[in-house]
């Protein structure tokens, strides 16, 4: 019994920890053998109410190597809601053409609405500041897959972790497993308590530090993520932190030999570029992955698996 | 010689007694059902003694039964009230305001990026902590608190 047949993926804690191991094991399979044309006749429609060239070319990618179809926009302009079209309108209509809606939009909720209204299921590529599952799901697959397991793991974020919120929803989905945490950020940019709290909760460890070089060596995944000069209320207080965050191939010297480094991209300049052709660099295989997830959701939410 | 005058106006025949205000949030009530905008004759008192909160809050009104809508308004801005129904002067129903775990239509969301402030959405609540209060957006998901909590 597939239960994520016409089940939308809105927001990560939709998802049970059996549900989500299911779409990493499927991403695996299709990685391994790729299944060919399992799309075919089938349309999904791409709206991106907000522009992500990044994530709209993944899910371009992942519909159209299993033979799918894809229509939709790719910014809010090129569309009618530049006429004030509500989003209830554009989703009604929408989900006429397509067996399945991939959106992005700013406002955040937005997903969770238009899969109340829409007859055909939803997924959430990004709702403000809220969710972006998919993200998610990639992130637990490259960490699975270099690390053999999700359990057991000391898992680093660094840089903006108030508000990143792609460590929100990983950090949410590695409170299944024997996680310990290690939160490294600027004072003003602490991972908020509310998350925290989760982790209580479950009675996982988490610590807090203001620089890593020191405690790097016990990493096994070191999660990077941008921290913004608009963040600061003081530029002066931007100005002594920003080269704390960024990562250089002489911090990876005397690290375990199964440390990746991940990062949801766009990178700017937190990682050094020299870093890339390190082996324990991963953030572009990251991106890669993300094709073989998103085909796994998409072909489990249309029941063709 | 004054409690035998306030007794006297506070007597209703049939209606809704709503005691134990804490006196502080009297007037939120008033606002939250809207108070002002009926007919029906109304008698409110504040800062009266109370051995449970130092100074209470009560209102009476005459002819009217609130909905269970209203009832969880009240019971979110005034969760230690006590709702008495009356009918031919007597009590014949008292309820002690409980939280529910969920709420529709009744609380904005903080959250000026959410759906519900853009479109025509009826908001929607999980109550995770009631004392002190936080709610968390059905849509948004983000939490809205005490401090920010505006009843629609």
């Amino acid at each position: 019994m597939n239960s994520l047949k016409n089940k939308s993926l809105v927001s990560i804690n939709d998802f049970s920890p059996r549900e989500i191991e299911s779409i990493l094991e499927t991403a695996a399979r299709f990685e391994e053998d790729p299944p060919g044309r399992l799309l075919s006749g089938r349309v999904i429609a791409a709206l991106f109410f907000e522009p992500s060239t990044r994530t709209r070319l993944s899910f371009e990618s992942a519909v159209k190597r299993l033979d799918g179809q894809i229509i939709g926009f790719a910014e809010a302009g090129s569309s009618s809601v530049s006429k004030g079209e509500s989003l209830k309108d554009t989703i009604r209509t929408v989900s006429n053409y397509s067996d399945l809606i991939v959106m992005r939009h700013s406002i955040e909720g937005s997903a969770r609405y238009a899969s109340e209204i829409s007859p055909v299921p939803i997924i959430n590529a990004g709702d403000g500041a809220n969710q972006h599952p998919t993200q998610t799901l990639l992130d637990l697959y490259s960490i699975k897959k270099t690390q053999g397991t999700l359990d057991g793991l000391n898992i680093f974020m660094v840089g903006d972790l108030k508000y990143g919120r792609t460590v929100h929803s990983l950090l949410i989905a590695l409170s299944n497993y024997k996680t310990t945490f290690n939160f490294i950020s600027p004072a003003e940019l602490r991972m908020p308590d509310e998350y925290k709290i989760i982790l209580d909760k479950k009675g996982l460890k988490y610590y807090e530090h203001d620089d890593f070089t020191e405690i790097i060596s016990r990493a096994d995944i070191v999660y990077m993520t941008r921290v913004q000069r608009e963040r600061f209320s003081d530029p002066l207080e931007y100005e002594k932190v920003k080269n704390i965050y960024v990562l250089r191939n002489e911090m990876l010297e005397n690290t375990k030999e199964n440390l990746r480094i991940l990062h949801p991209l766009p990178r700017v300049n937190e990682i050094e570029p020299e870093v890339d052709e390190n082996p324990k660099a991963y953030y572009f295989e990251q991106a890669l992955n993300g094709v073989f997830v998103r085909q796994a959701i998409i072909t489990s939410i249309l029941d063709l698996i | 010689m004054g409690e035998t005058k306030q007794l006297s106006v506070s007597a209703i025949k049939n209606g809704t007694v709503i005691d134990h205000i804490p006196a502080d949030t009297l007037f939120s009530v008033i606002n939250i059902l809207g108070l002002e905008n009926i007919s029906n004759q109304i008698t409110f008192g504040t800062n009266l003694e109370s051995k449970k909160f130092g100074k209470k809050g009560i209102i009476k009104v005459a002819g009217i039964y609130f909905s269970e809508k209203e009832i969880n308004k009240i019971a979110l801005v005034a969760p230690a009230a006590r709702l008495n129904i009356i009918r031919d002067y007597e009590v014949v129903e008292k309820h002690q305001l409980t939280i529910p775990d969920e709420v529709a239509g009744i609380v904005k969301c903080f959250n000026p990026a959410c759906i519900t402030n853009h479109e025509p959405v009826t908001t929607r609540f999980r109550i995770i902590s009631k004392d002190p209060l936080r709610l968390k957006c059905h849509y948004c998901e983000k939490i809205t608190d005490e401090e920010h909590l505006t009843i629609i």
